[in-house]
């Protein structure tokens, strides 16, 4: 055989391989739920009581906490994401300090994540212990707002380098078009940025919520690993809780029968569609926004 | 002359260190289209971007001299001002690709947030796309975005755009050098009705197109204004040896 065949097919070889892992992890994903979703059905997923002691399994805490803390690490990190895309697509497209700030913007989402559960630990938990005794809530300090805090640091790279590129990629006779009518920078990027970077912006926000929901390490170290729902909407954002990830990665040693093994694989499944869909949509918003 | 509109004394800019427009003093009359010519590089669009203060837009771009939009200093207006006062059409038709047809045309009124009466729009939209000839072509088609027209349609839009706005002077980047022969003579008719109404700065390459559509030249070489004159005169005796050759062909 030819070494031009021999090394096409090398490379086939090694792509195909990486789409095989994804299937089996998803296949193996659904075998290991199939005990749970036989034994626990679909009313799994709206179950409110988690007790492993009692046998009894319902993932809706952990649904309501994962959407919590990346929903509000989301809203959060959005105001600095977008301004940070302005401010270095538009401003400040040039130069050292750009790129300083670029450089270290790409670092935030370098940073191991056992790292930022180590800083919120030591560093945040006890800030918001106090802020918490001034408001009046059970002054804990870990729970569902302190993990969307940090997750929301952490994100923020993934919508900002998006935004930052969309933003320098938007032709400047456009912009100079609304300059010569006599548009203000203010209302170059409010009429003419905005609405031709709008739809890419919001599939960097959809990539950094896929990048919030499954996000683990920190939010297991930060989030108090309670699977119980508290009862009132305050207890609930400032109290401990529990995301479908951490509790996998809290739970799944000491899982010792079938059905409760199975049962934290199911979640990890429910995982795995939640942010392959958010990052679909998210691909798919890019590329539209990119062939245009 | 009470008939100057722009006038210009001891005018330079530079792109940091690099001098792209050298001592150029020029008198630009009312209701006239000038052209302004000369080989790539020589400082004519950077001059023309000086006029309604676009050239300072670039990071490092800085001008110095005397700039009047008829008794007004530009550099000491404020710029916002000084761009509804001079409008400008592009190389490159730039409708925005987001807005309608009409919502083009008043985009100079939206985009600084000048509220007014619907029928005032109407009338404004209808007023500009007849001025730009464009109306007949799109009156049904209002609605529809700017970016489905054709090249010289969309360039004819950035006109009715610039107009608008009732300007004093319009400026035009080599208007047509991305448009067809067919797109480019109705562009160029269109000059000829402006100037009744506007005063026109067209920078060109294309000499045929200066001596077709313009009153007067300016030849620009290496940063100078070298010669400013009637376009017969300049096309059949040009008074400075460079001109003749650029003219002629020697250097382009």
């Amino acid at each position: 055989m030819k070494w031009e065949t021999i090394f096409r097919r090398i490379l086939i070889f090694m792509s195909i391989i990486l789409v095989l892992i994804v299937i089996g992890i998803l296949i193996t994903l659904i075998k290991e739920s199939i005990p749970s979703i036989k034994s626990l059905g679909i009313g799994f997923l709206w179950g409110k009581v988690w007790d492993p002691v009692s046998n009894i399994y319902g993932a809706y805490p952990f649904l309501i906490g994962t959407l919590l803390t990346s929903f509000i690490a989301l809203i959060i990190s959005i105001p600095f994401s977008y301004a940070v895309s302005i401010y270095l697509g538009e401003y400040n497209p040039k130069g050292w300090l750009s790129n300083l700030l670029k450089n270290t913007i790409e670092l935030i989402a370098a940073v191991p994540s056992i790292i930022y559960g180590f800083w919120g630990l030591f560093v945040l938990v006890p800030i918001i212990r106090t802020f918490e005794a001034k408001i009046g809530v059970a002054p804990y300090g870990i729970g569902i707002f302190t993990s969307s805090l940090i997750l929301a640091v952490m994100i923020i790279p993934y919508a900002a380098s998006l935004g930052i590129t969309l933003i320098r990629m938007v032709p400047s006779p456009l912009k100079e078009g609304a300059y010569a009518l006599g548009a203000t920078r203010f209302e170059v990027i409010r009429s003419v940025i905005m609405p031709f970077t709008r739809s890419g912006l919001f599939a960097g926000v959809l990539l950094s919520l896929g990048r919030a929901l499954g996000e683990t390490m920190a939010v297991t170290m930060l989030i108090g690993n309670t699977s119980t729902l508290a009862h009132t909407f305050k207890d609930l954002i400032f109290g401990p809780s529990n995301t479908m990830a951490s509790v996998i990665a809290n739970e799944f040693t000491e899982a010792d029968h079938t059905v409760y093994l199975s049962a934290l694989i199911e979640l990890g499944l429910v995982l795995f569609f939640v942010t392959v869909v958010i990052n679909l949509i998210g691909k798919r918003i890019i590329t539209r926004f990119t062939n245009n | 002359m009470e008939h100057t509109v722009v006038s210009a004394s001891k005018f330079n800019a530079w792109f940091g260190d690099n001098h792209v427009v050298k001592d150029v003093s020029i008198g630009i009359e009312k209701n006239q289209v000038i052209a302004v010519m000369g080989p790539s590089g020589c400082g004519k669009t950077t001059f023309l971007r000086c006029i309604n203060r676009m050239h300072e837009l670039i990071p490092g771009a800085t001008a110095k001299g005397s700039l009047k939009l008829y008794d007004d200093e530009v550099y000491t207006m404020n710029p916002i001002y000084v761009r509804y006062k001079i409008g400008m059409v592009f190389q490159r038709p730039n409708p925005f690709p987001n807005l309608s047809i009409y919502d083009n045309v008043v985009a100079g009124y939206k985009l600084n947030g000048l509220k007014m009466a619907k029928a005032d729009m109407d009338n404004i939209v209808e007023k500009s796309l007849t001025s730009a000839a464009l109306w007949k072509e799109v009156k049904d088609s209002l609605h529809k975005k700017g970016t489905f027209l054709s090249g010289g349609q969309q360039q004819r839009l950035c006109i009715a755009r610039a107009i608008a706005m009732e300007p004093e002077v319009i400026l035009f980047d080599e208007p047509t050098s991305a448009l067809d022969p067919i797109s480019t003579s109705s562009v160029e008719q269109l000059f000829h009705e402006l100037k009744e109404k506007y005063t026109l700065i067209i920078v060109t390459h294309n000499m045929q197109q200066a001596a077709r559509v313009s009153d007067k030249t300016a030849f620009f070489y290496l940063g100078e204004l070298v010669e400013f004159d009637d376009t017969k005169q300049m096309f059949t005796a040009p008074s400075d040896v460079r001109t003749q050759n650029y003219i002629t062909g020697r250097f382009s």
